[in-house]
């Protein structure tokens, strides 16, 4: 039962992971920029978050919310202050730009708030202890596991069924046929912003609700990891940033479960190595083939 | 309907259009003709907004549209299909149709001129659910023109409809044209088989490196012997 307890552990986890994929695959897809700062725009709805429960006492969900929609503006900020203007520069340097904006980010929330853990109230959600087949899982697990999968199933819904969600695709196959329909390019990309930093701001509500600890460099190491994610499941195509997410989650738990905890870290990162060698286009990538 | 004045282009320290001007009317179909790099492409890409002229002026139906955002552009009734068809190939062939009404709001208008692309193009009817990157050249080109249409332009830009298709698929593709220009579409249709384009244009442009050379009625210049030297193979 140990294994299968490790398993639920794994899937939070990799829920999380996914959550934060998702931004940095649909960034990619839409305008071939590794957003590096977005780990930080966890660290920052995570902190909303935090803010949002302790002094204005609010609830798991309006707190949820609330983070999201601050991310989802902050996120917007970053591209029309930062990427926007080097929307034809070179990649690379589009790419130094997103670590400077992360550093900037990192140490901005210590300048103004300092350096210090916070942590989580423990009592935002209730931690019943569930029965489920033999394996005992908290009510919490299985919250913050619904929260994900449901804001997935949403996102899935937005990009396929509403016209936003179309020019999006539309925009990240060919942005100057998707001009010609009268797509406007700017704010569909900015939209494509919103939405990715939105997920990251309920993954960092949801990361401090279940890990309780946090503070402005924590978005560092998961944000790596997500980036991995994104990666393993073929960059740019959503449905891989979720396999990605859930599938290095449970690797990780894995390896914890079998003693390896002090690996947990250093396996993602296997993962990426491996990826790029044997698999670059990632489990849902496809190679390009084109038809004159 | 179309007024294009002392147009000039760049790409870069490239001149890729010197001073072109030209005048469409409604209801016609003009064809530019001329080699590879003349410039044709490029004059479409600067009507429909895609590229900012450096001097020069596009008025159309009164308006200039010089400069102007491309999503402006489509607003205003100009559809460009372009060079290479440039469909979402990881769309279906409905949700392509349905981004070429992306400005467009009368749901039920949509729903008609979805229903009128059909009847010009049955094999997209068939491949409705398929993605647009499955379908075969022609195929494509259809969904391109039919995209196109479902912006419900006054004038549809056309660029190299005929590349690389079969004869017979070419054949189909210009009748269709032919049929879009008789329900009130007028066509400006850049192509390089300037027999066929010749053969449907009530009036046609010669360009040659960046500037207009020639110009006039299509049966004029397809007797032309300059033209026919240049462009129809003949002598």
């Amino acid at each position: 039962m140990e294994i299968i307890q490790q398993l639920v552990n794994g899937i939070s986890l990799g829920s999380i992971y996914a959550l934060i994929a998702l931004g940095y695959t649909m960034v990619y897809g839409i305008v071939k920029l590794i957003n590096f700062a977005h780990g930080d725009v966890f660290m920052v709805g995570s902190f909303v978050g935090f803010y949002s429960i302790t002094f204005l006492h609010l609830s798991f969900f309006p707190a949820l919310i609330l983070s999201m929609v601050a991310c989802a503006l902050f996120g917007v900020l970053i591209e029309r202050i930062a990427y926007k203007p080097l929307r034809n520069a070179t990649r690379i340097a589009a790419l130094i730009t997103a670590i400077g904006v992360s550093l900037l980010i990192e140490n901005g929330m210590i300048f103004f708030r300092g350096a210090q853990l916070e942590a989580y109230p423990n009592d935002i959600l209730p931690t019943n202890k569930i029965n489920l087949l033999g394996v005992t899982v908290e009510s919490k697990s299985l919250l913050i596991l619904g929260v994900s999968v449901a804001l997935m199933i949403i996102l899935q819904f937005v990009v396929h069924k509403t016209k936003i969600g179309k020019a999006m695709r539309a925009v990240s196959h060919d942005a100057e046929a998707a001009k010609l329909m009268g797509i406007n390019v700017n704010n569909t990309i900015s939209a494509t912003f919103a939405i990715g930093s939105s997920l990251a701001g309920a993954a960092g509500v949801i990361f401090g609700t279940y890990y309780y600890k946090i503070e402005p460099l924590m978005g560092v190491i998961p944000g790596l990891k997500a980036f991995v994610a994104a990666v393993l499941g073929g960059i740019g195509i959503i449905p891989g940033a979720m396999v990605g997410g859930l599938l290095l989650g449970v690797i990780e738990s894995l390896v914890s479960a079998a003693g390896g905890s002090l690996w947990r870290d250093g396996v993602a990162f296997i993962v990426l190595i491996l990826i790029l060698i044997f698999m670059p286009q990632g489990i849902f990538g496809k190679n390009k083939r084109e038809k004159v | 309907m179309l007024k294009v004045e002392d147009l000039n282009v760049y790409y870069g320290n490239i001149h890729a259009l010197k001073g072109v001007s030209l005048e469409i009317n409604e209801g016609e179909i003009v064809t530019l003709i001329g080699a590879n790099g003349a410039g044709k492409s490029t004059l479409l890409k600067t009507i429909s907004g895609l590229l900012k002229p450096k001097q020069g002026k596009i008025i159309f139906e009164g308006k200039s549209i010089t400069a102007k955002a491309a999503q402006t552009i489509v607003k205003q009734g100009i559809s460009h299909v372009p060079e290479g068809r440039r469909v979402f190939a990881n769309m279906t062939v409905e949700e392509n149709l349905q981004l070429g009404a992306y400005l467009r709001k009368d749901k039920k208008g949509i729903k008609q001129d979805m229903e009128m692309v059909y009847d010009l193009f049955p094999r997209l009817l068939e491949r409705l659910k398929q993605q647009a990157g499955t379908l075969s050249g022609g195929e494509q080109q259809m969904l391109a023109m039919g995209r196109a249409l479902m912006a419900k332009p006054r004038l549809l830009l056309l660029d190299e409809p005929s590349m690389g298709l079969a004869p017979l698929l070419v054949k189909t593709i210009f009748r269709i044209i032919e049929e879009i220009n008789v329900t009130g579409t007028t066509v400006l249709l850049v192509e390089q088989n300037a027999n066929l384009a010749l053969s449907i244009a009530d009036r046609a442009y010669v360009v040659e490196t960046g500037r207009i050379v020639l110009s006039g009625n299509a049966e004029e210049l397809t007797s032309s012997e300059k033209v026919k030297m240049a462009y129809l193979g003949g002598n």
